[in-house]
Parts: structure tokens; sequence; C-alpha cells
């Protein structure tokens, strides 16, 4: 973005918002002024028998949570909780690596670690049948619901060119640090679901995306601010009927964790692990056209862990 | 004697029923077990004669129980379970609170009307319409305005309150969607509630003694009562007190007598005597007074009546035909469903509309709040009957409340393996509407959200796929029609006139090599 395209926004906003708290919370997500942590690694793949140590060792070779969240820095943790159904039928972002990203959060020094999603189904049911609800309270972070338009706020998207605007919950917006826990599955509607179709259970008004060129709307939104780290669930993976599946039938286990920054990248590499083409997924080439990630895994400096 | 304590026990009991019953029409929360929410209810007449009808099960005995009662002590329902009659008497309680006193007198009982409005109602109930029921059932009534009026409000200052502590970080509330009611069932809600305030505030009790057709029925039976209110003839000098304190403007102090049938059991006149005249007392049934008032209902009038009901019933239907009529010259959507849909457990549109009195407590339960109040979805005959409104959301595939909770027998319980091969209706994709033809980009919404995979997704032109419906598997949720972004709607859920059964989904093992490589 443009320095004098950024200050014409701020302008803008700061007349339509009227209050400096509301330009506060537009600046963070144009990512103004935030330096991107010195990484050993683009891409780190873990493969393993248990999703939370796969993620301790994982992070490690990151150099550990302390390199996203520092001392009394607000986190927010965006699992995928769409949907009314148990941990075993792999629709929702497994608990128990939830509940290991909001410990490590803590260890690393933050104040206070949110957990929320927009959920397709009634989201009371999700939260609880999911066993985030828990995973998340037992770890010490704040579950909030996303079941209200009035958490959502109107943010432009300068980037878009079909989505110029979303309304996005006031926690991606006010955090410090934003942490996207998704999950692999597949996926009537995108093909499949990873990072950037996860960042939709971040906003509220959705059904544009479906009716406006959704795998343009997925790549478009992804031009904000992206989450700070990407951690990937292809633990367990529902291979067909997604996002919601019918029953456990739809689930293999692939044994797989992939953790970056970079959100078309890990995209691209989670399509491979499903066993797809990042080429057959239209938003990954659209994101990766505009320049908001790699697509090419040659590019990559990759870590491959086998544990 | 018991006497003075009597109206401290109304009183008490009352406060328990009322506070209970308001908070089930209220709970968005759904805390309330459905034992307790069965509980609450199992002795509201009407619902528990309607599900007796219903079922014919003995261990719906409700309504006996209330019959029992009164022919012990009279219509005390009428004050301690009613929650409509109390929440008259709470409106009395802020009208003394303005006005220094409430002072009745006695008025003359309107036999003719009430026991024909009585009838007319069994007549219909026998006959299999709860049209009577849903306007002069005072469960109901008070359900349709807790429901539609007093609900809103509270989710509303819920919802405030968790703004105002979303600014402080602390979500340990959350907020509650108000659908926008249907208005016509709004309207009426809103009459109900300005007829009975008015009724209450200008007339007292007199809804119970007019057009209340429990409060007839058990007036009838209080004829019989053992136990009655009466005056004592030697000791009353006919000073007037205890009538100006009778709520239900029963005591005719001219005459020294009590029209016992029309008396709601609220005790006030026992310990307002000041000669100790008014007594609750073990009485030898049908005094003279009381054949006196006896019904006088000739053939005749009784016609009358019935032909009156008759002509407003068809005038009513047919301004809506010529409504329905007029709408369709003007609407341009393809979409015209030629059912509605029932929720899950109603077994058929017969049934349902047969035996809902519309009291709207599975609106108030219902968790995505797709049952929603109607007004002509269903005809005059359904009129105001909630209906599965697949604007508003879509029903929950694990959920069974407004089964679970229905005091009528008009949704029936069911397992939830039942529930989830129940067909309410058949989606139906309408492929010019849809985005992905029109647009040419992907959507799929529909699939995405079906819980059967009834609507499932197919390859199209070049490299985009387009649902397509498997029709036996479908269970008319409204998953698909509620998500679908276009309007008019690509897919819709046209109701099943009796529900079906649905086919289970098939599911296969997905089989396949993992490797213990990364495949980049």
């Amino acid at each position: 973005m443009k320095r004098r395209d950024f200050i014409k926004n701020s302008i803008v906003t700061t007349v339509l918002a009227g209050t400096s708290l509301m330009l506060g919370r537009y600046l963070k997500l144009f990512g103004a002024g935030l330096p991107s942590p010195d990484l050993p690694y683009d891409l780190v793949a873990i493969k393993g028998t248990d999703p939370v140590v796969m993620f301790d060792k994982g992070i490690e070779s990151l150099g550990g949570m302390q390199k996203f969240v520092s001392n009394g820095q607000k986190v927010v943790v965006k699992p995928n909780i769409g949907w009314d159904a148990v941990p075993e039928r792999a629709a929702n972002t497994n608990p128990a690596l939830v509940k290991r990203i909001v410990e490590h959060c803590f260890n690393a020094g933050a104040k206070e670690v949110y957990v929320f999603d927009n959920t397709c189904n009634y989201w009371k049911n999700c939260y609880t049948n999911s066993g985030i609800e828990k995973a998340a309270k037992d770890a010490g972070a704040t579950i909030v619901p996303g079941n209200s338009e009035s958490y959502y706020h109107s943010v432009d998207i300068p980037g878009g060119k079909r989505l110029k605007k979303a309304k996005v919950h006031e926690l991606i917006l006010d955090s410090d640090v934003f942490i996207n826990v998704p999950i692999l599955k597949s996926h009537h509607s995108s093909r499949l679901t990873i990072a950037m179709k996860n960042l939709m259970g971040a906003v509220w008004d959705r059904r544009y995306w479906h009716a406006n060129d959704l795998h343009q709307c997925i790549a478009d939104y992804s031009t904000l601010k992206q989450p700070d780290l990407n951690i990937v669930d292809a633990y367990n993976v529902m291979k067909t009927n997604g996002p919601r599946g019918i029953s456990v039938d739809d689930v293999i286990q692939l044994n797989s964790q992939l953790i970056s920054t970079d959100i078309v990248a890990i995209d691209a590499a989670a399509a491979k692990v499903f066993g797809l083409e990042p080429e057959e997924v239209p938003y990954i080439i659209k994101a990766s056209e505009m320049g908001i990630g790699t697509m090419d895994l040659s590019e990559l400096n990759i870590n491959r862990i086998i544990l | 004697m018991l006497s003075p304590f009597l109206k401290k026990i109304r009183v008490v009991i009352a406060l328990i029923f009322f506070t209970l019953t308001l908070l089930l029409f209220i709970d968005f929360t759904n805390t309330f077990s459905i034992t307790l929410i069965d509980a609450v209810l199992y002795l509201q007449f009407v619902p528990s004669l309607v599900k007796f009808i219903n079922l014919l099960s003995f261990s719906i005995i409700g309504f006996l129980i209330i019959i029992i009662l009164t022919l012990l002590f009279g219509r005390v329902y009428c004050s301690t379970i009613c929650p409509l009659g109390i929440l008259q008497d709470v409106f009395l309680f802020f009208k003394r609170k303005f006005k220094k006193k409430n002072i009745y007198t006695y008025r003359k009982a309107s036999n003719w009307t009430r026991y024909s409005i009585m009838i007319v109602t069994i007549l219909f109930l026998i006959a299999g319409s709860t049209i009577m029921l849903i306007f002069l059932d005072p469960y109901s009534i008070f359900g349709k305005i807790t429901s539609s009026l007093i609900r809103p409000i509270i989710v509303f200052i819920n919802n405030l309150t968790v703004q105002l502590l979303s600014n402080f970080n602390n979500y340990s509330l959350y907020p509650f969607e108000i659908k926008s009611p249907d208005p016509g069932s709004l309207i009426f809600s809103i009459l109900f509630l300005v007829l009975i305030a008015w009724m209450t505030i200008r007339f007292s009790r007199l809804y119970c003694n007019l057009l209340c057709p429990v409060g007839s029925f058990l007036g009838f039976l209080s004829r019989y009562s053992l136990f009655k209110i009466s005056l004592d003839q030697t000791t009353c000098n006919q000073c007037g007190i205890c009538a100006n304190v009778c709520k239900a403007e029963c005591i005719d102090i001219l005459n020294k007598k009590v029209d016992f049938s029309r008396c709601v059991g609220c005790f006030n006149c026992l310990d307002s005597c000041p000669h100790n005249g008014v007594h609750f007392t073990f009485k030898r049934p049908l005094n003279t007074l009381q054949k006196q008032e006896a019904p006088n209902l000739s053939k005749r009038n009784f016609l009358i009546s019935s032909g009156l009901l008759l002509i407003s019933g068809l005038g009513i239907s047919s301004i809506t035909n010529a409504q329905r009529r007029s709408r369709r010259r003007f609407v341009q959507t393809p979409i015209r469903k030629e059912h509605p849909v029932t929720p899950p457990g109603s077994i058929s549109i017969n049934h349902y509309n047969e035996n809902c009195t519309a009291c709207y407590l599975c609106v108030s339960v219902c968790p995505t709040q797709v049952i929603q109040p109607s007004f002509l979805t269903f005809g005059l005959k359904g009129i105001l009957q909630p209906k599965m409104d697949y604007s508003a959301n879509y029903c929950n595939y694990d959920c069974l409340r407004c089964g679970e909770v229905c005091p009528t027998g008009a949704i029936l319980p069911l397992t939830l393996e039942e529930k989830q091969l129940t067909q309410l209706g058949k989606a139906i994709f309408v492929k010019k509407n849809c985005i992905v033809y029109t647009d040419n980009t992907d959507c799929g919404s529909c699939s995405e959200y079906c819980p059967t995979k009834a609507v499932d997704m197919k390859p199209f032109r070049r490299n985009l796929f387009i649902p397509y419906v498997v029709p036996e598997i479908c269970i008319g949720c409204g998953a698909c029609e509620y998500v679908c972004p276009t309007e008019p709607k690509a897919i819709y859920v046209e109701g099943n006139p009796v529900h079906a059964l649905a086919k289970k989904p098939e599911t296969k093992k997905i089989e396949e090599e993992t490797s213990d490589e990364f495949p980049f």
C-alpha cells in the first residue's frame, strides 16, 4: 500500500468513525508498523502421532511462541468452530491443539487470550460439542460469542477486487496478535477450507461473498492484515462431504500439521497434504497473483519434522 | 378455619405459577429443563385437554385435576394457575398503586354470551378446529403476549447489557438476535394485550366471566362445588364492603347472594367483612339463586350466534383470499410454495392445525428461531399458528426442543434418530436463480450447510460445481434455503402436507493410502 493511499484512507476513516479509538482499530488492520518476526523458516510441516507434541516441536523450531506474542499482549485465537459436531468428525479444529496454543500464548506472556468463531450451526452447540469451549477455558482463555452483528465493525478493503468492505469481529480489530487455527477439510463451496477460508469466520456478512465470486472474495479479504501466525490442523482430515460432513466415515488420519506466517504458502502446502494441487483451488491462485503470499513451495524454506 | 390464610395462600401459589410460566416464555437462553417445563404446564387446562383428546393418554390428566379441584373449591384455577388470570390481577395491582382504591360493584351475569361462547368453542374443538382457542384460551393468549411482546423487550435489555460489557472486554453474557415478526401476528399480540389490559382496568375480571371458555366451563362446574362462598344471612347488614373488593363483581349485596359460578376464587372477600359474615364453607349443591341464573339457551339464540360466527368467519376468509390474489399480481418471484412447513413432530399440516392453540412456547424455546408466528400462512384454520420460517433461520439437525415442550401435542416429541429422518419437506433447486449458473462463479452454500448432503455438488461448465438435490435423503430442514445468497432463492423447501420418512444418508468409509513423507 502506498503511503499516500494510506494517509488518504486514514483521513476518510477518521471522518467516518469520528473517534481516535476507531482509527486505532483500522490502523492495526493495515499492519502499520508491525515488524515481521525474523524467522528461521517460511513454513514448518510436522508429521506425528499427537497434535499437541507436534505443535510443541513445530513452534519450537520457529523460535517459540515468544516470537509472535510478547509480554502483556492481547491475543485472539480463531479456530474453526463452524459446525455442531463432535471432535471425531474433524469438522472443527482439534480442541487439544487449541488448548495447547492458548497455553503457549500465556507462557509467552500474553495478558489475555480470546477464542471465537462466527459459526454456521447454532453457535452454542458448536462451541460446546466441538469441545473447544471447554478446552480453551481450561487453558485460561476467554470464549467470546460471534453470533451477533453488534460485534462486527465495517472495514474498508482497499486492495479488494470484488470485496471492498467487510464487517469484522471486534476482537480481530482490537487484538495485538491474531492466530489463525483452521482445520483442513474438503469444502463444497470453495473446494478446500484451510487458512484463508477460515477467515470467513471472522466476518459477519459472508453471504455477500458467496453471491460475488467466492474465490475472489476469499483472496480479497486476505489483502487486509494477515494473521500473525497460521497453524493448520491436518491430523484428522475430512476428505468428502465437507465442510459439515455426515459421519466419521468422511474422515481419514493424515497425521500432519503446518505452521507458517504466509497464508498463501500454508494453503498451498495443505492442499498438497490433502491430495490436491494448489492450482486446483481457485482462491489460492488468485491470492498468489495478487501478491498476498507465495504459492510456489519450491521458493520456500521449509522445515520438515517427522516425529 | 383456614379462611384468613386463604388469600395469602392464593397469592403465594399464584406468584409461583405466574413467575415460572412467564420465565418459560421469556427464557431465550434455554436454561429450563423439559421436566420443569412439563411440570409448570401440566395443570394448564386447555393444553392438557387438547393433548388428552389428541393422544388419549391417561398420563395427561392435568385438566381432570382442575375439574376435581373446581368441584371441590370452585374456580381457584382462575386465580392461582391461569397465567392470564394472574396477569389481570397484576394489572389490577398496578391500578391500585396509581388510584387509591379499586371499588367494584355487582354486575349482572352475561350467561347467554358466556355459555354460548363456551359451547361454540367446544363444538369447534369437536369438529377439529382450535380457532376459538387460538383467540380465547387464556393460556395461549398469555403465551402470545409474553412471547411476542415481553420476550423481545427482555432480549433487547440483554443485548444492551452485552454491548456495555463488551466495551470492558467482558464476554460473560451473549446477545440474542431479535427476528422481526410477521406483522399480522404481532398486531394480534398487541391487540390481545391492549384488550385484556383495557378490559381489566375498566371492568376488572370481566374477560374471565364473559369471553373465557375455560372460565365459563369451570364456572358451570362450580355451581356444583362442595365448598362455596356465601354471605351470612343473619350477620350481614348489607354494608357492601365484600362486594366492593370482589374482582369478579359477583356478590349481590342487595339479595345477600354470591354468584359462585363467576367467583374466580381470589378470597379477597373473606376477611373483608367487619362482621365476619363471608364464609367459605361446605354447601349443598345448587342453591336457588343459581337455578334462577342458569343459562337460558334457546335453540334459536344458539343458531343465531352460530350463524353470526360463520358469517364473520367467511368474511375474514374472503378478505384473505382477496389479499392473496392481489399479492400474486405484484410479486414477481418465481418461487411459489404450495405448502408451508410445520415443525418436526407435527405429523401433518392437518394434525398441526387441529391441535395447535398458538401459545408460542415453541417460538420462545427454538434456539435458532426458525419457528416464527404466522398470520395466515395456514389459512383461517391455522391463523396465528407458528410456522417454519426459513427466511429467519433453519432447523437445527440435532435439536428436539419444540416437540419436547409443546403442551398440546400439536408437535409431538421425537427421538433424535426419528427427527433426523423426518422429512418436513423437500428442497427444490431453481437452476436459473443459482449464482453458479448466472454468474459463473463457485458458491455451494446450500450444499455446505446440508446436514445429510441431500444437496450435493456436481461438475458444471468449466471448472465449476453446481448443486443438485437427492430428495429421498432431504429432511427439509431449510438450511439450504436460509443460506442461499440469491434473491429470489435458488433453492427452497416445499413443505410436505404429511411428513414423510427420509432415507438415511449412505456413507462409505474413506480408504486411502497415507504416506509418511510430505508431498512437497
